[in-house]
Parts: C-alpha cells; sequence; structure tokens
C-alpha cells in the first residue's frame, strides 16, 4: 500500500486515482480507412472520403489496428475477446465530421488485464504493486479545431480524423501521484515493447484522462470523483492529481460538496478548471454501429497475435537479474525504455563476441557504460557528439581494450570522445594518441628502480611500518609513466621490490 | 418498327446485340420520353448526355464485335439516393441540393460496367423516408396511373416512386431502387411494375445515401421478372468497401429463370389475415394462390407469429439508424450551409438542419434520437431488436415448412396524393406486409396481380429464404405468366 497521506485541516486524506489512457494505434492507415496517419502532414492532405463522412461511404476495419490492440491486450495478460462490437457514440462537434464516433461500449475487444508497477522507495512506492485493468477497446479519434487562423471563424483539421486510438482503462487502483507516474511509464513502456503505440505524448500519440476523488483515511465508501480529460505528459498528470486532490479537500473541509464533472488541465499553471457538470453530460446514444458486423476473431488470428509479441518489460528485467547477473538497479533501467535495451543487447551481443567470453561475464561490465559511462560522456559533449560514430563495434572495440588491461577506465573515456567526436576507430586512437597502459614490466621496473633509488627515506620508513607511503609509491611510478601504466602491474612490481 | 420505350431491358438488349436498332437510337428515345414527361416530375435532374455517351459506347462496341454487357444499350433510372459521380445526388433533399459527389456508388458503377446508361436521377421521398413520394424536397412524383372517373393525381409509392413512376409510365425501361422497409415493393406493387428486394448484403450499400443501415438494399425496379433477374445480376456482388456485403458468388438467376414449381411449397402467413382487410387484396392473395397451385406448388398455411410486433420494431430502429445517420448533414464540410449573422457552431447547426431538412425526416430523427436516449434505449431500441430477431426467427421456422411464402405487397391500392399526409401513422401502416420481410433481411419481389375495381394495379410480394433470390423470381414468374398483367397506364402527361 502507498503511504500517500494528504494533511487536511480536519485530518488525514487519503486518493483513489484510476486513468483513461488514449493511446494512438501504431498503423499506417486509419481505423476505418485506407487514409495515412502519419504526423505533421499539411492540413486536410490525409483525409478518404470515410473520414469526411461524405453521404455513403462506409466503415471497413483496419486489420492491422485489430491486430494491435489484440496484442496489446495480451501484453497486459488480458482476456482477449473473441467476439466484440462497434458502437456509436453520437454528438455534434465540427471535428466529427460522422456526427458520431466509433468506438466499442457495450462489448469491448480486451477484458481485464494488469501491470504491475515498480517498487520505488524515493517515490513512495514501497513494494511491486498490480494495478488492474478493466478493458481495452477500440475507438476512431477526431479531428483538430483551429481556432488562430481567423478572427472570426474557426477551421477544422480532419487529418486526424479516424486514426485507430486504444481506450485503456484503469481500475482505481492507484492511491498517489507517484503510482499514477509509474503506471503510466509502465504502460508506455509495454505499448512500445509491443509496438501497438510509439507513446509519444508530446505529439499526442498518448494521452490521459484522470479519475481523483479523496476520501478520509479510514473511509470504506468512493468519494464523488472528476475527470480531467486529455493530460498529456507524466509530469501533467501528477501535477493534474495533485491540483485536484488539495481542490477536492479544500471543498470538503469548507463543508462544500465535489460535483462529479468533466475538468480540464491547464499545464501553464498546473491547475485543472471544470469543463462541464454531470448535468451537461451529453446523451451520448450509444447503440451498435450498423454498418459493422460484430467482430469475430479467429484461433489462427489470436495465434499470431501471441506469437508475434517481443519478451516484455517484466520478463526481461528478470532475465537480466537472473542470467545475466545484473544489479535490480541495472536491470529496471535497462528495460525500461525499448531504445534502452536495444542498445544494450546489441552492444552486449557484439562486445561478448570481441572479447570472447560469454555474455554473462561481460553483461555488467556493458550495463555500466551503457548507464553511466557513455550517456555521461554524450551529455558532456552535448553538440559536440556525433552519435552516427557510436558504433556498437567501436564501443566494444574499447570495453574489449578495457577488459584486457589495455587501457585504463580514464583512458576508455578519452577514447570514446575521440570516436564520438571523429568518428575514428578506437585501436587506432589508442595508438596514435598514446592512449595505452602500459604493462610492459621492463619499463615499469626501471621506472620503480628509479624512484626507489631517488626516495630512500621513504623506502626506509615504508619498511619501518609506515605502510600508507604504497600510496605515494604508486603515484610516483604513475607519473614517471605519464599515467599509463597499468595500476595492477605496477602495485604488483612495487610490492616485490619493497620486500 | 415498335416503340423503343414499349419494350423492356432484354428486348433492348437483345435488338442491340441483334441490330435490329442502335443502342443510340434507345437512348433517344427514352430522352425524349424523359423530356416530354415533366408533369410527373419523376426526375430531379435529367442526363440525356450521360445516356448517349454509354449508348455511343455500346454502340461501338458492337461495331468492333466486342462482347456487350448483360445491360448493354438499356439506358435506365437512377435513384436519387445513389452517389454518382459528377451528377448532383441529393436524396430528394434541400440539405444535399447541389451536391455533386466526385465518386460513383458501387452499385451504379457495376451498371454502367454493364453497359447501361442513365437517364437522369429520379425523385423520391426524401433520405427514402416515405410511402407516397410526398416528403421530396422537389415536389412529389405524380403517378401516370388514375383512378377510373377520378382526374386526382394519385401517388406512385415511394419511396422510390420516381422509380415507379418513370418505369409504369415508359420512360425507362428499369431503373434502380433502394427499399428499407418497402420502397422497392410497396411502390412497384402499386403502378403495376415489378420489383425485387435481395438478401440484405447482395448489393453494395457504398455509396448509397444511408437511411437505415442495417435494412438499406438496392435492388431493381423493371417491367417484368425476367428484367428485374437480369439487372439484379448486374447490381448484386461482394463489395470489400462494405463490411455487411455478403461474400458469395452471384447465381445467373436470369439464365436459371424456372416457372415449373413442381415440388416447391408455397407458404401462405396466417397472420397477414388482418381484420377489415380490403376485399380486393384479399381476393387477389386468393387468386395469387390458385396461380402458384397451377404452377405445381404445394401451398400450405404458414403462423410468422410476431408479425404484429414487426411494424412498430422497424418505426424504432430504422429511425433510430437513421438519426445518427443523417447527423452527418451539418452544414460543415458539404451541403447546404446556414450561417445566421453572428452565429456560432450550434446555431448554424440548427439552422442548416432545420432549413435542409423536411418534416417526415426530422420526425424520424426525433423519433430515433429519443428512442436511443438514456432511460428510454433498452425499453425501444433493446426491445425492438429483440423483436426484430423473434421475426426472423418466425421466417426461419415458416421455411421449415415451405420454400417461399406469398402475401399481398400492400395493405391497399394507389392512394391519392394528400389523402394520408396529415396521418402519419396510416401512412406508415403501408408498409405493414413488407416490413418484416425487410427486419429479417429476407429476398422478396412484387408482382403485379391484378386491376382493382378502380383500374389501379395491386401486387402480390413472394418472399424467400436467405440467398434464396432464385426461388422468390421463380414463384414470380409463375405468377406473372399466369396473371398476364399487361395493363398500361393511360398516357395523360
Amino acid at each position: 500500500m502507498s503511504n500517500y497521506r494528504v494533511q487536511g485541516a480536519t485530518g488525514e486524506w487519503e486518493v483513489v486515482i484510476g486513468l483513461e489512457v488514449h493511446a494512438q494505434v501504431t498503423s499506417n492507415a486509419k481505423l476505418f480507412s485506407g487514409a495515412s496517419t502519419a504526423f505533421g502532414a499539411e492540413p486536410n492532405t490525409q483525409v478518404s472520403l470515410v473520414d469526411a463522412a461524405m453521404p455513403g461511404m462506409l466503415p471497413v476495419p483496419n486489420r492491422e489496428c485489430i491486430r494491435q490492440a489484440v496484442r496489446t491486450g495480451m501484453a497486459i495478460e488480458a482476456q482477449i475477446n473473441a467476439w466484440s462490437r462497434f458502437d456509436r457514440k453520437n454528438y455534434f462537434y465540427a471535428d466529427l465530421p460522422q456526427g458520431y464516433q466509433i468506438s466499442q461500449l457495450y462489448h469491448p475487444i480486451v477484458g481485464e488485464g494488469q501491470l504491475v508497477i515498480e517498487a520505488d522507495e524515493k517515490a513512495g512506492i514501497p513494494e511491486d504493486k498490480v494495478i488492474g485493468i478493466e478493458r481495452i477497446h477500440v475507438e476512431q479519434d477526431a479531428g483538430k479545431l483551429m481556432h488562430d487562423q481567423h478572427p472570426t471563424m474557426s477551421y477544422v483539421d480532419l487529418n486526424r480524423t479516424g486514426v485507430a486510438l486504444m481506450e485503456i482503462v484503469s481500475r482505481p487502483d492507484m492511491t498517489s501521484p507517484a503510482e499514477a507516474g509509474a503506471y503510466i511509464r509502465k504502460l508506455r513502456a509495454i505499448l512500445r515493447y509491443v509496438g501497438s503505440c510509439d507513446g509519444n505524448m508530446e505529439e499526442g500519440s498518448m494521452r490521459a484522462d484522470v479519475n481523483v476523488s479523496v476520501r478520509k483515511v479510514g473511509d470504506t465508501e468512493l468519494g464523488t470523483r472528476t475527470e480531467t480529460k486529455n493530460v498529456n505528459s507524466v509530469r501533467f498528470v501528477m501535477q493534474a492529481i495533485e491540483h485536484e486532490v488539495q481542490r477536492q479537500i479544500d471543498v470538503l473541509e469548507d463543508g462544500g460538496k465535489i460535483v462529479q464533472e468533466t475538468r480540464l488541465f491547464d499545464p501553464g499553471t498546473g491547475t485543472t478548471r471544470s469543463m462541464r457538470s454531470k448535468e451537461d453530460a451529453h446523451d451520448y446514444r450509444y447503440f451498435p454501429d450498423p454498418d459493422l458486423l460484430p467482430l469475430v476473431l479467429e484461433q489462427d488470428f489470436l495465434d499470431e497475435c501471441r506469437a508475434s509479441l517481443p519478451e516484455l518489460p517484466d520478463a526481461k528485467r528478470a532475465r537480466y537479474e537472473k542470467e545475466l547477473g545484473l544489479t535490480p538497479y541495472n536491470a529496471r533501467e535497462l528495460t525500461a525504455e525499448v531504445e534502452t535495451f536495444a542498445r544494450f543487447e546489441t552492444l552486449l551481443s557484439v562486445a561478448a563476441k570481441t572479447i570472447g567470453k560469454p555474455e554473462k561475464n561481460v553483461a555488467t561490465q556493458v550495463a555500466n557504460w551503457s548507464l553511466s559511462v557513455a550517456p555521461g560522456l554524450v551529455k558532456s559533449l552535448g553538440d559536440e557528439a556525433d552519435m552516427a560514430n557510436a558504433t556498437a563495434e567501436r564501443q566494444a572495440a574499447i570495453l574489449a581494450m578495457q577488459d584486457k588491461g589495455e587501457i585504463s577506465g580514464g583512458q576508455a573515456k578519452e577514447i570514446y570522445e575521440i570516436v564520438l567526436k571523429e568518428g575514428r576507430e578506437p585501436d587506432e586512437i589508442a595508438d596514435t594518441e598514446g592512449l595505452k597502459q602500459v604493462s610492459d614490466t621492463g619499463a615499469i621496473e626501471a621506472a620503480v628502480d628509479d624512484i626507489l633509488a631517488n626516495n630512500q627515506d621513504k623506502v626506509e620508513q615504508y619498511r619501518g611500518g609506515k605502510d600508507k607511503l604504497f600510496g605515494f609509491f604508486v603515484g610516483q611510478t604513475m607519473k614517471a609513466m605519464q599515467g599509463k601504466a597499468n595500476p595492477a602491474v605496477v602495485n604488483q612490481i612495487l610490492k616485490d621490490k619493497l620486500g | 418498327m415498335t416503340d423503343l420505350t414499349d419494350l423492356g431491358l432484354k428486348a433492348i438488349r437483345g435488338g442491340v446485340a441483334a441490330g435490329d436498332f442502335t443502342a443510340r437510337e434507345v437512348a433517344q428515345a427514352h430522352n425524349d420520353a424523359v423530356a416530354a414527361a415533366a408533369e410527373l416530375n419523376a426526375f430531379i435532374v435529367t442526363t440525356p448526355e450521360h445516356a448517349l455517351a454509354a449508348a455511343d459506347k455500346v454502340d461501338a462496341a458492337r461495331a468492333a464485335g466486342e462482347e456487350l454487357g448483360p445491360m448493354a444499350g438499356v439506358p435506365i433510372g437512377m435513384k436519387d439516393l445513389f452517389a454518382t459521380k459528377g451528377v448532383q445526388s441529393t436524396a430528394a433533399s434541400h440539405i444535399l441540393e447541389g451536391f455533386v459527389p466526385p465518386y460513383e456508388s458501387t452499385v451504379s458503377q457495376k451498371l454502367w460496367d454493364a453497359g447501361a446508361g442513365m437517364l437522369g436521377k429520379l425523385n423520391m421521398d426524401q433520405f427514402a423516408m416515405g410511402s407516397s413520394n410526398e416528403t421530396s424536397y422537389f415536389g412529389n412524383v405524380a403517378s401516370p396511373w388514375k383512378k377510373q372517373g377520378s382526374n386526382a393525381t394519385l401517388t406512385p409509392g415511394g419511396s422510390s416512386g420516381g422509380s415507379s413512376a418513370a418505369v409504369a409510365a415508359r420512360l425507362c425501361p428499369a431503373a434502380t431502387g433502394t427499399d428499407t422497409g418497402g420502397s422497392i415493393r410497396q411502390p412497384a406493387a402499386i403502378t403495376g411494375i415489378t420489383g425485387i428486394k435481395p438478401t440484405y448484403g447482395r448489393c453494395s450499400r457504398w455509396g448509397i445515401v444511408a437511411f437505415a443501415s442495417s435494412l438499406d438494399q438496392a435492388g431493381p425496379m423493371a417491367r417484368s421478372v425476367e428484367d428485374c433477374a437480369i439487372m439484379l445480376g448486374a447490381m448484386a456482388g461482394f463489395d470489400p468497401k462494405d463490411s455487411t456485403s455478403i461474400d458469395a458468388p452471384v447465381p445467373d438467376w436470369a439464365g436459371l429463370l424456372d416457372a415449373d414449381l413442381t415440388g416447391k411449397t408455397v407458404g401462405i402467413p396466417r397472420e397477414y389475415r388482418m381484420d377489415g382487410m380490403d376485399a380486393e387484396i384479399d381476393a387477389s392473395w386468393e387468386q395469387g394462390k390458385a396461380w402458384l397451385k397451377d404452377a405445381g406448388a404445394t401451398v400450405v398455411d404458414v403462423s410468422l407469429p410476431h408479425t404484429k410486433y414487426a411494424l412498430p420494431a422497424y418505426y424504432i430502429i430504422a429511425p433510430a439508424e437513421a438519426s445518427s445517420n443523417l447527423a452527418r448533414y451539418d452544414g460543415v464540410r458539404y451541403g447546404l450551409r446556414d450561417l445566421p449573422d453572428g452565429a456560432g457552431l450550434q446555431d448554424m447547426y440548427a439552422a442548416t438542419r432545420s432549413a435542409g431538412f423536411g418534416d417526415e425526416v426530422k420526425r424520424r430523427i426525433l423519433i430515433g434520437t429519443y428512442v436511443l436516449s438514456a432511460g428510454f434505449y433498452d425499453a425501444y431500441y433493446t426491445q425492438a431488436q429483440k423483436v426484430r430477431t423473434l421475426v426472423q426467427k418466425d421466417f426461419m421456422d415458416a421455411f421449415e415448412q415451405c420454400d417461399v411464402i406469398l402475401a399481398p405487397t400492400t395493405p391497399n391500392a394507389a392512394f391519392a396524393l394528400g389523402e394520408m399526409t396529415d396521418d402519419p401513422l396510416a401512412m406508415y401502416l403501408n408498409d405493414v406486409f413488407s416490413v418484416p420481410a425487410s427486419l429479417a433481411g429476407l429476398p422478396a419481389m412484387s408482382v403485379p396481380a391484378t386491376l382493382n375495381k378502380d383500374g389501379l394495379p395491386l401486387g402480390l410480394q413472394i418472399v424467400g429464404r436467405p440467398m434464396d433470390e432464385q426461388g422468390v423470381l421463380n414463384a414470380g414468374l409463375a405468377i406473372e405468366q399466369r396473371a398476364g398483367f399487361t395493363a398500361q397506364p393511360e398516357k395523360w402527361w
């Protein structure tokens, strides 16, 4: 259980949160027409006769959109309904050419499922938590109104009209803004793993309706909820909840009542404001769309959907810990994003081959490189880094040199910096720039002999029991070797000579 | 030479193919007949150039020795519910007045591909809502028929009233119709012509302005069963652009026509015999039974117990779908826009739709909106869907005992214009015999049987099993051969 509590004037309050996430289905064509779904095209250039609701036009379901919804359902371990149906949600608006949205109210394609959000002590999530998902249904997106193109008129862009959305409805199982944030991040990761939604919240491919209510700690009845519409980032979702929680507590503690209503989030102020109350709510007059037959999924289709699912975040994380021996932290960080694990797995495979060891023996080295060393360097270089230069082969070559003790960690960074800036090969850089450790015992021994000869007094003190002076000899040796000596070799020689 | 406008579809096709006359001569003769019949108001727009161009193509193809299509050289009328590329398509409404689609409906395209040409767009009840053609924004159609001893203008039926009037008046040998609750069969019956509504899903609905999607079906209207069979063959077929289209081969209905009904059983639904039934309708029904027996069929009584609930269920389901289907006519993208000074979006909707829709259309939108509303949905829409299922089951049970069902098409002959406009319920009752087959999605046709004592045509209806258009057409042919219906309206226009 989350320990999130809000202290009010009259006592402690707890929070109940449910999320309806609208995720745009990754597909080249719209849900019921062949028009393109590419983002950013000129207004009204991706509109078919069906999207514009010309007289006599009919919807035909797009198989790929259905497939993606089913695969998503499978990824959240949900009931897949082999029989589902489309309903019309009727209302008038200029961005809705048909005068109705084709959706699924009564018989959604995906039923009960769930996902797990991970423990995060810092965020106040003490242990892993299962969040129930009530359903996923597919529906059409609406177009876009533009109010800033003309002094007295609004313009309509129908490019987005009819694009397939999945509406993913959670159970009211979240009890803190952090849990809600974790839920969206996890859901987004799953969608991106599956490839059913690009999860791009800035472009509107994913947005959430946030249902929030509060109640006194210990109360069993749910409070009246409000729904804040179309919140389009994880941060905003958390802000909207925080604001809404405080607002509701203030209202209740002032003796007021929460009105069940739809609210809007203002990202500028981080606040919500009323859009319409339940009394003005539309009567959507849902009924089965008579232009479409019930959607019946054949076993072959379901089998293909399941077979095409990739390894999912939870399974991958467990495997990283168990088979690759990574720390829980590293495993979680590496599996959080599709790009991250994809880069990691590629590098791991190439590095293992280059080094000539099993993957599990180099995994920790590759993980540390991927999560901390490489990103840190890239960040500090900023625009100077050309990521096209950062091939897995070059990074593996650096890791291999490091593994063999040819270069130090510091040298690895220096080499990678040159790789990123100039696109040269690591071996060549190490040679040309003199970025190699000297493991040649002859050269090191000569240097050590010199240092011991020039510091007889310290040698005596050391031998007399002043162990701390060992570091002085190492430092002097490294200095004499211009920092390029292999520290392990230096240590060994010093120990031998100092006796 | 016979008058070309007296020829049916098959005779025209044959004459063109044989070189007895050219397709252009046929088109010209019909264009002239259309032009001379303005008083009937059967057409909203005429397209003589379309008919001539199609005819010229057929004549050229014939001259080149190419194979001719099944509708080659036949000029037809196109109900204005079909979107025709480059030609105004209004559904007889003000809201779509001036709307010229940049696309062609699947069914009309198939007809052009088969060699037909278009004489014009036929008048109809607005958005196919009506049984008398009085709801058209472009004025009512006048039936070519008159009651003996009366000069009153009669209804050609509806909603395909322009189609029925034009075919009956010899303005065209055949026309397309659409049937939602009887809109092919009722007008065919009361104008003495033949029309068939095929199984729901046989003809693509793509490009047909939707009234009630789960019921709308296109079909041919012509002056013989065989002509209907030929034209239906050209109209039907799977269309991937219509999700409700049936993916099944189209049989050679015309080639397989057979009026010998030996071994077939005809069912007579006892619930269709209603109190106060018109005696002449009843008599024609009895006559129909005798004709089918004569053709070799066995006649049995069957029961369709939920018949009386069919009409009320229809008048919930059809308006419910219509209220949603017609939401797209909002003044935003095409068609009429009424934007009062300083008006906002809601005002524009209200003004546009108030001005753009006629009373009957508004009535059905209101009914449909009401029955789908929260709190009423279960009591009306859900209940009506249950009735629909029961009506379908009634038919399936009956078809355990019989192959086709025989019934009257309409409860009365043509009535005078204005006679029923003040009483929408009486008007709705005109569909009482046709609606059940629509709810069940079954193939059903009307063939002329006889004239009543006023000299007005009465039709008989045959309903068949799903996909058994052949059985329906065969029984229709048996009646046609025995009825010997040759009456024509006397030309007064």
